[in-house]
C-alpha cells in the first residue's frame, strides 16, 4: 500500500517537504505555535513543553522534537493541549517575579506576550518564594536570576553559538538555577560582554547594563560639552525600535534625534572606521613584508579580544593592535580635537551609541584613557538610545533628517560595512592593493565575504602575491578557525573576526529581533548605505587625511601608535599565586614549576612534587633552585606540567621525575 | 586466543564441578548489604572458625588441589529475607537459619556435623501463625515465588566465577556464540516476549533488533544500575548476589547487536555491587568471557563500569547517556531514541539490570520455556521489593500475572499486628496507589497501567489501615520534586506546586479549590512533562485521587485527617457531661493549654494545644475525645 507524504493537521491536509518537525511545519501552514526554547540556530532542548501538541495514538508530544511521519493525525489546540500550555504558563508566572512595569523587557518579554495571547488572567499558586541577588558585576549586562524560566536559551547560546559557555544550570528540580561556574559573578568568569545570552533570553533575566540616567546626567550638566558617536550598525535597526521596518537606513533622523536630546556633537564612528582601516591595513603589510606574525587577526570586536585574552594567549601577538574605532575616536576627541577647540579632556564627555555591549566593557578598560580621563565615558546600545528618544516624546519617523558635524563626520562606504560580517575584510581588501602597489584596486565589492555563511573567503592577488582573507563570525566559528590554525590546517593573512552572528547588526544592544531574518535585513541595510556613499574606499576620505596632517603624521607613526593602538593581555583561566617552596639567593639559579591545577593534580602532581623537592633537597645544586607551586599553566591534558625557567615540560609523572631532574636541571645548572 | 579457548573452559568446568562435589555440606552465609549491615560477616568468621576447629574447613581450592572432602563456608549474595537476616543456608539440607549471630556458630556447626536436629531456636518463625519451618523452600515466603532471574542469590559465592560456571553459567554465550546469528539471537529474545523490567515494559527483543539494525560500527550495551526507588533494591541484590548473569546478559547483547563496549551504569550508594561487578569482570576476562576473541570467536567485548552520584533522575535512560558522558544528567527529547543515536550520538542498547539477568536462561532453556511461564503477553518473571505493613518483607520473584492479594497474603504473610490492608504503592515514586478492590489484579505492565499505577521497578509498599493516604501522596510528590532535574516547566514548578498543595492539605491549610486544581495540575504535568519521570511523577496524586478522593476531601474540607495520622489535623476536645474537672488533664499539659474550675468540666484552649495527646492518656474519665 502507498501512503501518501501527508499528514493531518487540524484536518487539514498538509504535504510533506523535509521538514525537521513538527513546529516547522505548522508555521509554514499560518499556524504560529508557542515556544521559549526553541531556536532555530540552536540545538534542540524541548523543555519548556509550550509547543506540544496531541498526535493521534501517541498523546502529548513536544512539536519541537517530532519529526512529522506521514499519516500522522496532529491537533494543535486541542482541550489537552491548551491544558498543557496554560499551566506552564501559569507556572512560569507563579515563580516568576512579575514586576512587569518596572522591568527592562516590559513589551518585549515573551513571557508577558504569552501569557497575554492566553488570556492568562489569574496564578492560583503561590508567588515566587525565593528571591535571588542580582548580578550588577558586569559592565555590559545584569542578570537576574528571579526572572529567569530556565529554558537554557543563553546557556545554549554561549556554549554552542559562542563556544564558551560561561553559563549552565546548577542544583535540581525546583532550586535549578543558570549560573556561571560556582555561582560567580558574570564579571569574574570568561564572559566576553556579547551579550547574546540576553539577546536570546525570552524574559527580562539577562539584559543590557542601562546607562541612560549616566546619559541624561551628562546632558544636563551644563559645565560639559557631550559629543556622541554612533556606530554604523545603530543606522540600520534602530527604525525597528519605531515600527520602521529592518535595515532601514535612519541615519540622519538618528542624527536629528541626538541633537535634539541635547547632544553638543554629533558625529559618526564609521570615519574612526576609515582610520583602523589605513592603520590595520599597514600594520599588516609591515607584517606581511616582514614575514611575521601571520595571520593578522582584526580587533575591532572587544568580545573577540577577550575570548582571545582568555583562550588563545599564543595568538595575542596575532592580534592588530590596532584600537576599535570606538576607541580611536574617543582617543583623538579627547588628545587632540579637545585642544583644538581649547578644552580639557575632562570637559568633554564623549557618549558611543552601540549595537554592542561589549562596548560598554570596552571604554571602561583602564588601557582607553587620556590623562587618567576615559576616552569613552560611556557607552548606550541602541535599546537604549531608544529608550531616550521615547522618554523625551520624540516622534522619530517624524524628524527631520539632519547632517553628522565636523570634523567627525564625513565618512565613506568602508568604513560603514564595518556593522556587518565581511565587512572590515572588506574594506581592508578595498586599500591593501593600493597601499603595496599605489595603484587603486579596481574591484570594490568583494561579495565572497558578505553574507551569514559560517565561514567566508576570499584571495586577492597584490603586488604577485596572493592573499587569503577569512571571516569569521560567532565565536564558535572563531575557535573552529583557531583549532585548524593551530592544527595547520589552515593558511590565511587575515582573519575577520565578530563575536556576534551577523556581526555588529546582530549585537546584543541592538532591538530585540530573535530571528535571523531580521539581522539579514540589517545588513542588507548596511550595504546599501555603502552603494548610497559618495566615496567607497577608507583611504580616500579626506578628513581622516586631515587627521593625519594635523595630528598624527602618517599611518603606523608613533603619534598613531600612541593614539590609535593598544596591547592585550593573557587572561588564562587560572590566576592564583605561585607558592615558593625553594627559593634561590645565588646569583646564577634556575626556576622550576610544578603546577599543582585540578587536572595534573589529579594526574599526580602533588607527588611530582614531593619528589622534586627531594631530589632539589639531596642534591648539591639545591642553592640554586627556586622551587614552586603554580597554578594552570593550560596543558591540561597532559599534566602532570612543569616549568623549567621558560620550558614548559608535559607529562611529568613521579616516575619521570629523576630523568627530567637529571637531564633538564642539572644538565642546566652545570 | 583460539577455539583452544572453548574447549579449555569446558575442561576447566569439568574439573570444578568434581571439585564441588567433592564437597560434604556447605553454609552459605548471606553477604548482601543488608545482612552484611547486620552482622553476617562476623557470623561467616565464627562458622568458619567453628568449622576449622572440627577440621572439617574446605575451599574451592582445597577441593580441587588435594582433593579434599569438608564443609564449605562461603558469602553468598542476598536471599532476599532481608529483615530476617544475617541468614544461614545449609545445603544440602536447604535449612534456613535466621538472625543469625556470631554466638550461634557453635551450634549450628555441631548439629551439621553430628547430623542432629536443626537449631529450632533460629528457625523461622511465621509471625502470625506461628509456625516454624526448616527448609527456606517450605517458608512462605519462598514457597510461592518462582526465583528465576534470582536463581543464583543467595545459592552461591557471588566472588567465585567458578560457581557461576559450575551452574551452567555462561553457558547461554556459548550458545549464542557459536550456534547463533546476531539475528538469531534477536529473534529468540523477541520470541520469549520478554519486557524491559525496569519499568516501562518495552519489548526486549524489539529494542535489540532495533539497536542491530542501526549502521555501525560503533555501538553500545549500557546496563541501567541506576535503582533509585526508596525502598527498592531487585537491582542492586543482582548485582551483588550474581553478577556473572548480569554481565552474560550484556556480552550476549553485545553480540547480538554488534556492539564491542557496553557500560555498567551502577550508583556510587551501592559498593558492594561496585566491587562485585569489578570482581566479576577481572574474572571473566580471565577465562576468555570478556576482552578480545570472547572463547575463541573472535568476538570482542569491553565492559566498563561508570558510578553514577545518585540522582533518581538518572535512571531514564538519556538522562543516564548524559551521565556517563560527563554531562549532566537531563533528560532529552526522543526520538531520537537511543537506539538510534545514543552514547556519543552512537547506536546504544540500554536496558535494565533485571532484563539482563533474563537473557542467558532463555538463550539456555528457549524462548519457548520463558513464553510458558506467566501471562498472555507479560512473560516471565518480575521481582519486587516488598516493604510496608506485611508480616515478610523482602526481595521476592513471582511470574508475571500473579495477583496482589498472592504477594501480599501469601509472600507477605499478610498484614501485621491484626490491621487490616488498605493500599499498596506499586512502582515507587512512578507508580500509584492500588486499594482492596485491586487485590485480584494480576501484577503485569498492562493490568497495572490501566489502573492508574505501574510495575515500574517493582518497589511494592503495603499500607494498612492506620496509613493517611495524603500524606503517602505528599512523600512521594516531596520525592520526585526533589529528584526532579529541574529541566522542563511541568516538572520542575508543577511538582513543587503539587507538593505545595499535598503540603496544605496535611496541614491542615487545604483549601476545598484545591481538589479540582490539584487534579488538573496533576494531568498537566502527566501530558506535558519531558520524560519518564515527570510523565509519572503525578501518579501517587492521581491514584489517590481517584481511590481515595473522600480522604483527601476529608482534609481540605473538613479538616480531618480519617487515619489520624496529619498531627495538624488532630484536635482534643473535653466532653463536658463526661468530665469530673479533677484538674488532671491540666496538670498534664506541657503548654497550659487547659483550664478551668475544680468540679466544673474544664476546656482546651484550641490555640495553645499541641496535640500531643498528654490529656487524653491522664484523663481518668475517658472525657478528652481525639478527632
Amino acid at each position: 500500500m502507498e501512503q501518501k507524504n501527508t499528514v493531518l493537521i487540524d484536518g487539514q491536509v498538509v504535504e510533506l517537504n523535509g521538514e525537521k518537525n513538527i513546529l516547522e511545519l505548522t508555521r509554514k501552514i499560518g499556524i504560529e505555535i508557542p515556544t521559549f526554547c526553541y531556536h532555530s540556530e540552536l540545538s534542540l532542548y524541548g523543555a519548556c513543553r509550550m509547543c506540544v501538541v496531541e498526535v493521534e495514538g501517541r498523546g502529548i508530544m513536544a512539536s519541537c522534537s517530532t519529526p512529522p511521519a506521514p499519516g500522522m493525525k496532529i491537533l494543535t489546540n486541542s482541550p489537552r493541549v491548551q491544558r498543557v500550555r496554560r499551566t506552564v504558563l501559569e507556572l512560569l508566572l507563579a515563580n516568576h517575579d512579575r514586576e512587569c512595569t518596572t522591568c527592562d523587557r516590559n513589551g518585549s518579554c515573551k513571557l508577558q506576550e504569552l501569557a497575554n495571547r492566553f488570556g492568562v488572567k489569574k496564578i492560583r499558586f503561590g508567588e515566587r518564594d525565593v528571591k535571588l541577588p542580582l548580578d550588577h558585576s558586569s559592565h555590559s549586562l545584569v542578570r537576574d536570576p528571579n526572572k529567569c524560566i530556565l529554558c537554557g536559551d543563553c546557556v545554549r547560546m554561549c556554549a554552542e553559538v559562542q563556544g564558551i559557555g560561561v553559563l549552565d544550570f546548577s542544583g535540581r528540580g525546583s532550586n535549578t538555577v543558570v549560573t556561571p561556574a560556582f555561582h560567580k559573578n558574570l564579571a569574574d568568569v570568561e564572559c566576553v560582554n556579547c551579550g547574546q545570552c540576553g539577546a536570546v533570553c525570552p524574559t527580562g533575566a539577562i539584559v543590557v547594563k542601562d546607562d541612560t540616567d549616566r546619559a541624561w546626567a551628562a546632558i544636563h550638566d551644563p559645565e560639559k560639552m557631550v559629543v556622541v558617536q554612533v556606530a554604523p550598525a545603530v543606522r540600520v535597526a534602530l527604525g525597528e525600535e519605531f515600527g520602521l521596518p529592518a535595515g532601514e537606513i535612519v541615519t540622519g533622523k538618528v542624527v536629528a534625534a541626538l541633537k535634539r536630546l541635547g547632544f553638543d556633537k554629533v558625529f559618526d564612528t564609521s570615519i574612526t572606521a576609515d582610520l583602523t582601516v589605513i592603520e590595520e591595513t599597514h600594520e599588516f603589510i609591515t607584517r606581511l613584508q616582514k614575514g611575521e606574525k601571520m595571520p593578522q587577526f582584526t580587533s575591532c570586536c572587544p568580545a573577540w579580544v577577550k575570548y582571545a585574552e582568555h583562550n588563545a594567549a599564543e595568538y595575542l601577538k596575532n592580534l592588530s593592535s590596532c584600537r576599535s574605532p570606538q576607541q580611536m575616536f574617543g582617543s583623538l576627541v579627547k588628545k587632540y580635537w579637545a585642544q583644538e577647540i581649547g578644552k580639557q579632556p575632562e570637559d568633554i564627555i564623549v557618549v558611543s551609541i552601540m549595537p554592542c555591549t561589549a562596548k560598554k566593557y570596552e571604554a571602561a578598560l583602564p588601557q582607553f584613557a587620556t590623562d587618567g580621563v576615559p576616552d569613552v565615558d560611556l557607552v548606550l546600545t541602541t535599546q537604549e538610545l531608544a529608550r531616550m528618544i521615547r522618554e523625551a516624546g520624540l516622534v522619530f519617523d517624524q524628524l527631520d533628517i539632519e547632517s553628522f558635524d565636523t570634523p567627525f563626520g564625513f565618512t565613506t562606504g568602508a568604513g560603514v560595512i564595518f556593522g556587518a560580517t565581511g565587512g572590515v575584510a572588506e574594506a581592508v581588501l578595498r586599500a591593501a592593493h593600493e597601499f603595496v602597489t599605489g595603484q587603486p584596486i579596481d574591484q570594490i565589492n568583494f561579495e565572497a565575504v558578505r553574507g551569514f555563511a559560517d565561514r567566508k573567503e576570499a584571495t586577492v592577488e597584490i603586488a604577485g602575491q596572493e592573499i587569503k582573507v577569512a571571516v569569521v563570525h560567532g565565536l564558535a566559528n572563531a575557535k573552529a578557525l583557531l583549532q585548524e590554525i593551530k592544527e595547520g590546517k589552515a593558511d590565511y593573512h587575515i582573519i575577520e573576526v565578530m563575536a556576534c552572528p551577523g556581526g555588529c547588526v546582530g549585537g546584543a544592544g541592538q532591538p530585540i529581533s530573535p530571528t535571523m531574518e531580521t539581522k539579514k535585513e540589517r545588513a542588507k541595510g548596511i550595504y546599501n548605505a555603502d552603494k548610497l556613499s559618495q566615496l567607497r574606499k577608507a583611504q580616500d576620505n579626506p578628513v581622516v587625511g586631515k587627521f593625519y596632517e594635523r595630528w598624527l603624521a602618517k599611518p603606523n607613526s608613533d603619534a598613531a601608535h600612541d593614539a590609535l593602538h593598544t596591547a592585550y593581555s593573557n587572561r588564562g583561566r587560572i590566576s592564583g599565586e605561585e607558592i615558593k617552596l625553594m627559593t634561590s639567593q645565588e646569583p646564577d639559579q634556575l626556576d622550576i614549576a610544578v603546577c599543582v591545577g585540578t587536572c595534573c593534580y589529579l594526574n599526580g602532581a602533588y607527588d611530582t612534587l614531593q619528589k622534586f623537592m627531594k631530589l632539589a633537597a639531596d642534591s648539591e645544586l639545591k642553592e640554586r633552585i627556586n622551587l614552586h607551586a603554580t597554578f594552570c599553566l593550560e596543558k591540561c591534558e597532559q599534566g602532570p606540567v612543569i616549568k623549567v625557567d621558560d620550558e614548559i615540560i608535559n607529562g611529568v609523572t613521579p616516575d619521570r621525575v629523576e630523568k627530567i631532574f637529571t637531564e633538564k636541571i642539572c644538565t642546566k645548572l652545570k | 586466543m583460539n577455539k583452544e579457548t572453548l574447549n579449555q573452559l569446558e575442561a576447566r568446568k569439568n574439573q570444578w564441578r568434581q571439585g564441588f562435589d567433592r564437597e560434604k555440606a556447605r553454609i552459605l552465609v548471606c553477604a548482601g548489604t543488608g545482612c552484611v549491615a547486620n552482622g553476617s560477616l562476623e557470623v561467616y568468621a565464627a562458622l568458619k572458625q567453628e568449622v576449622e576447629a572440627r577440621g572439617e574447613y574446605v575451599t574451592v581450592d582445597l577441593l580441587l588441589e588435594e582433593e579434599k572432602t569438608g564443609v564449605a563456608v562461603v558469602k553468598s549474595g542476598c536471599h532476599g529475607f532481608c529483615e530476617m537476616g544475617p541468614l544461614v543456608r545449609l545445603e544440602p539440607s536447604g535449612i534456613l537459619y535466621t538472625k543469625v549471630k556470631a554466638e550461634d556458630a557453635a551450634e549450628i556447626v555441631e548439629a551439621l556435623v553430628s547430623g542432629g536436629k536443626p537449631v529450632e531456636r533460629l528457625l523461622y518463625r511465621h509471625p502470625l501463625t506461628g509456625e516454624v519451618y526448616a527448609e527456606e523452600h517450605q517458608i512462605p515466603f519462598y514457597h510461592h515465588q518462582q526465583r528465576t532471574a534470582l536463581a543464583h542469590c543467595g545459592q552461591i559465592d557471588p566472588e567465585d566465577i567458578r560457581e557461576y560456571v559450575v551452574n551452567d553459567g555462561y553457558e547461554g554465550l556459548k550458545r549464542a556464540l557459536t550456534q547463533m546469528t546476531p539475528a538469531e539471537v534477536c529473534r529468540e529474545i523477541i520470541d520469549s516476549g520478554l519486557r524491559g523490567r525496569g519499568g516501562g515494559g518495552f519489548p526486549t527483543g524489539r529494542k535489540w533488533e532495533l539497536t542491530r539494525i542501526e549502521e555501525g560500527p560503533k555501538k553500545y550495551v549500557v546496563c541501567n544500575g541506576d535503582e533509585g526507588d526508596p525502598g527498592a533494591f531487585m537491582d542492586r541484590s543482582l548485582m551483588e548476589g550474581d553478577p556473572h548473569r548480569v554481565l552474560e546478559g550484556m556480552i550476549i547483547a553485545g553480540y547480538a547487536i554488534g556492539a564491542d563496549e557496553g557500560y555498567i551504569y551502577v550508583r556510587a550508594e551501592y559498593p558492594l555491587a561496585v566491587q562485585r561487578l569489578k570482581t566479576a569482570i577481572a574474572e571473566a576476562k580471565k577465562y576468555g568471557l570478556l576482552g578480545e576473541n570472547i572463547l575463541g570467536t573472535g568476538f570482542n567485548f569491553e565492559l566498563k563500569i561508570k558510578e553514577g552520584a545518585g540522582a533518581f533522575v538518572c535512571g531514564e535512560e538519556t538522562a543516564l547517556l548524559a551521565s556517563i558522558e560527563g554531562r549532566r544528567g537531563m533528560p532529552s527529547p526522543k526520538p531520537p531514541f537511543p537506539a538510534q543515536s545514543g552514547l556519543w550520538g552512537k547506536p546504544t542498547l540500554i536496558n535494565n539490570v533485571e532484563t539482563f539477568a533474563n537473557i542467558a536462561q532463555i538463550i539456555v532453556k528457549g524462548a519457548a520455556w520463558f513464553s510458558e511461564i506467566g501471562a498472555d503477553q507479560n512473560t516471565g518473571t518480575k521481582t519486587f521489593a516488598i516493604t510496608g505493613q506485611v508480616a515478610n518483607t523482602g526481595l521476592i520473584e513471582v511470574p508475571l500475572g500473579t495477583t496482589l492479594r498472592q504477594v501480599v497474603f501469601e509472600i507477605g504473610g499478610g498484614i501485621r499486628g491484626g490491621k487490616k490492608f488498605k493500599a499498596v504503592q506499586i512502582g515507587g515514586p512512578s507508580g500509584g496507589c492500588l486499594t482492596e478492590e485491586h487485590l485480584d489484579l494480576p501484577l503485569d505492565f498492562d493490568s497495572l497501567k490501566a489502573a492508574g499505577a505501574m510495575i515500574g521497578s517493582g518497589g511494592l509498599v503495603i499500607m494498612d489501615e492506620s496509613t493517611c493516604m495524603v500524606e503517602v501522596a505528599r512523600f512521594f510528590m516531596n520525592f520526585t520534586q526533589n529528584e526532579s532535574c529541574g529541566k522542563c516547566v511541568p516538572c520542575r514548578e508543577g511538582t513543587k506546586r503539587m507538593l505545595e498543595i499535598l503540603q496544605r492539605a496535611v496541614d491542615g491549610e487545604g483549601r476545598p479549590e484545591d481538589v479540582e486544581l490539584l487534579q488538573e495540575l496533576a494531568e498537566a504535568v502527566r501530558d506535558g512533562s519531558l520524560c519518564g519521570l515527570g510523565k509519572t511523577a503525578p501518579n501517587p496524586v492521581l491514584t489517590m485521587l481517584k481511590y481515595f478522593k473522600d480522604e483527601y476531601i476529608a482534609h481540605v474540607v473538613e479538616k480531618r485527617c480519617p487515619a489520624g495520622v496529619c498531627s495538624a489535623l488532630k484536635g482534643y476536645t473535653i466532653d463536658p457531661e463526661k468530665c469530673k474537672g479533677c484538674s488532671k488533664c491540666a496538670r498534664a499539659c506541657p503548654v497550659q493549654a487547659i483550664s478551668g474550675e475544680l468540679k466544673k468540666p474544664y476546656t482546651i484552649d484550641q490555640t495553645k494545644c499541641i496535640k500531643c495527646g498528654a490529656c487524653v492518656e491522664n484523663c481518668p474519665f475517658k472525657a478528652i475525645k481525639e478527632g
